[in-house]
């Protein structure tokens, strides 16, 4: 059973604002039935462009339930500019906290707010940019980066709690680690699964890895690199172009191609040079 | 708060006769059953009981009966048994709509260099026989089909399937965890080599479980260790537990005919009263070969989660096969196997009761659970538009 705090129960149980505005301002809908939740959010603004009325309609479970309540509650008597600050995170400690696998919950109802009030704006909606990462709930790598970016989210079930993305079939996990890696501004990694390489494999990624890290480097000054042998943990290598005649070929080798195929193969492989 | 609990296929009160029996095996009778002396020894006896009581309540006998820690192992028992023994075949077949402990087994198995067959079902959760037929070969190492479906409570049509089975030689294990003790099962008629059940889905405690091996059927144990359970499964016995399934059995026997035409009864007095009081709910699974225990209604437009808590706000336990429950966000795999439609697989509810339920707490349900219903679309954005 999930831990709701009071807060949540209460807002499920009594949930607040519900209901169609049918002359609305701006309206926002988010979510469908086949993702198990979504959500229609209405406001109506006052003479000075306040939230005058707002009212919601959810299916979903308690807390998606809680976090509309609980948003139309915030936005009541909000401008369109202070009721925009609104973030996911702020539904859900006005709610006490949510269960971490409901996050999307919250996310949702931001969503929906987002929606109203680019609707109320005239604004054509944001969504049809980026590309659609999550087959299975329909969400786009801006959205998954934007959840990692304002949630500090570091894991593919971090990002499947708050925005859904990778909780079906599985298939986009490589896409979304690529984004949350590329969000949190590191280095996309070569896949490190494979702990034990067999020869083959170890010669297959030694060549993957020069001809997807350590080439493209060396030919921006004008130099290349061919890999003649692997002999055990030795990598034995031909420099080409610049970096032959380079008298700092030797740092090259040893504190860049080395690390990098140490880093990205094997710790313990040694690169070799053969004079050509 | 009173509880009415209607979530029996998720576990069971243990029987006051059953706990009765079992409280000296925690304190008085603490002996080792493979003792030597007459104190261990008057525990071995009782286990000996045990596996008397559970054997006649399965037609089996009671050299056929190996007691285990829960269903899970038992499942797990029987399919790695089936395929160390036969270790040149690489193919098995399930279907679709396992419980988990079969389920991931399989998968986990697929993954390891076993071709894995699922057969599907239809949308009344009918398995598609010809399919299974169809894809059996020389290759085959074991068919696993559960006996009753935990969450539509559809009955597999185990006999007709086993003696295809047994024609052509390969190993046939079934998951009757949710069977035993609610429908009549005699081995003595049905080709099963191996079966599983679980204590406290009948009334008996948690932690125990049973396999039946069938004489004759190649066996290798899960857990290797003493000569326990006759060298087929190490660890000293689950004494007190293993005596409570004991009883349980016994007491299902008894109850299986007179008490189920009453448990019935009531399901289909629920069923039919919600029906007629809420539109648009569809029972899910097929309602002729189904346990006479469980109902799962389809409620369109809402989510299950909220029903639960709802109902839950007066004492009413049922389950969910909605994906908000479990914490994943697909709905149940067994409803999505069956096709159930989104609009209603994340609304589905499964009321599964049992002989302690009382007419007055049936009542209850039909008073209160229609209003919820009819609260919770109020709430929700499709409904309207569905009308």
């Amino acid at each position: 059973m999930w831990e709701y705090t009071k807060t949540v129960k209460d807002h499920f149980l009594n949930p607040r604002n519900v209901g169609i505005i049918e002359d609305a301002d701006g309206v926002g809908e988010v979510g469908s039935l086949a993702c198990g939740d979504a959500l229609t959010l209405y406001f109506k603004l006052d003479d000075h462009k306040r939230i005058k009325d707002v009212k919601f309609q959810t299916f979903g479970c308690a807390s998606a339930i809680a976090s509309s309540s609980a948003l139309t509650e915030m936005i009541k008597g909000l401008t369109l500019e202070e009721a925009a600050k609104v973030t996911n995170e702020d539904i859900a400690e006005f709610l006490g906290g949510l269960p971490k696998q409901k996050m999307h919950c919250s996310v949702m109802g931001r969503d929906a707010l987002e929606k109203a009030i680019s609707n109320y704006r005239g604004e054509a909606e944001k969504k049809v940019e980026g590309e659609i990462v999550c087959e299975c709930f329909g969400v786009t790598d801006i959205e998954i980066e934007r959840a990692v970016r304002e949630n500090n989210l570091t894991s593919i079930e971090d990002v499947t709690n708050y925005v859904k993305a990778g909780g079906g079939c599985e298939s986009c996990h490589d896409k979304i680690q690529k984004i949350i890696d590329e969000t949190l501004g590191r280095e996309t990694k070569v896949k490190k699964k494979v702990i034990r390489l067999t020869n083959i494999q170890k010669i297959k990624l030694i060549e993957e890895t020069l001809e997807r890290e350590i080439k493209p480097a060396l030919k921006k000054d004008g130099g290349n690199i061919e890999l003649v042998d692997v002999d055990g943990n030795n990598v034995i290598v031909k420099l080409q172009g610049t970096c032959a005649a380079c008298s700092a070929s030797e740092i090259t080798l040893k504190n860049y191609v080395e690390s990098k195929l140490r880093e990205l193969v094997a710790p313990e492989l040694l690169v070799e040079e053969v004079q050509s | 708060m009173k509880v009415i609990y209607m979530d029996n296929n998720a576990t069971t009160q243990v029987a006051p006769e059953v706990l009765e029996e079992m409280l000296p095996y925690f304190s008085e009778f603490y002996g080792n059953p493979s003792s030597m002396h007459t104190f261990g020894g008057m525990v071995e006896q009782k286990i000996v009981e045990a596996r008397e009581r559970l054997a006649r309540l399965l037609g089996a006998s009671p050299e056929e009966i190996i007691f285990t820690s829960c269903g899970t192992e038992s499942d797990n028992t029987a399919i790695r048994a089936a395929i160390l023994s036969n270790p040149d075949k690489k193919h098995i077949v399930t279907s679709r709509v396992e419980h988990p402990a079969v389920k991931n087994l399989y998968e986990y198995l697929a993954k390891n260099g076993y071709r894995v067959t699922f057969v599907p079902v239809d949308r009344k959760g009918i398995l598609d026989l010809d399919y299974l037929y169809k894809n059996l070969s020389e290759d085959t190492a074991i068919v696993s089909l559960m006996w009753a479906n935990n969450e539509s409570g559809v009955i597999f049509p185990i006999e007709d399937i086993g003696k295809v089975l047994k024609e052509k030689g390969i190993v046939f294990h079934t998951d009757a965890v949710q069977a035993v003790g609610k429908i009549p099962i005699d081995l003595k008629n049905v080709n099963v080599d191996m079966l599983s059940l679980s204590g406290h889905k009948l009334h008996g405690p948690k932690g125990v479980g049973a396999l039946y091996v069938r004489k004759g059927t190649k066996f290798s144990p899960f857990l290797i260790g003493g000569h326990q359970e006759k060298g087929r499964r190490g660890g000293t016995e689950n004494a007190a537990s293993i005596v409570g399934l004991g009883k349980a059995s016994e007491l299902a026997a008894r109850n299986i005919s007179g008490e189920n035409i009453r448990v019935k009864k009531l399901r289909d007095k629920l069923e039919t009263e919600i029906l007629n009081r809420v539109s648009n709910a569809i029972i899910n699974g097929d309602r002729e070969h189904r346990l006479p225990n469980t109902t799962s209604i389809a409620f369109e437009f809402v989510e299950g989660e909220s029903i639960l808590l709802m109902m839950d706000e007066y004492g009413i336990c049922a389950s969910s096969g909605s994906a908000c429950t479990s914490g994943s966000l697909e709905p149940s795999h067994v409803l999505r196997a069956m096709g159930v439609p989104f609009t209603a697989a994340h609304g589905s509810v499964r009321f599964s009761l049992s002989i302690y339920n009382t007419e007055e707490e049936i009542d209850f349900i039909i008073e209160k659970l229609p209003p919820i219903i009819e609260r919770l679309r109020e709430l929700s954005p499709f409904w309207k538009k569905a009308l």
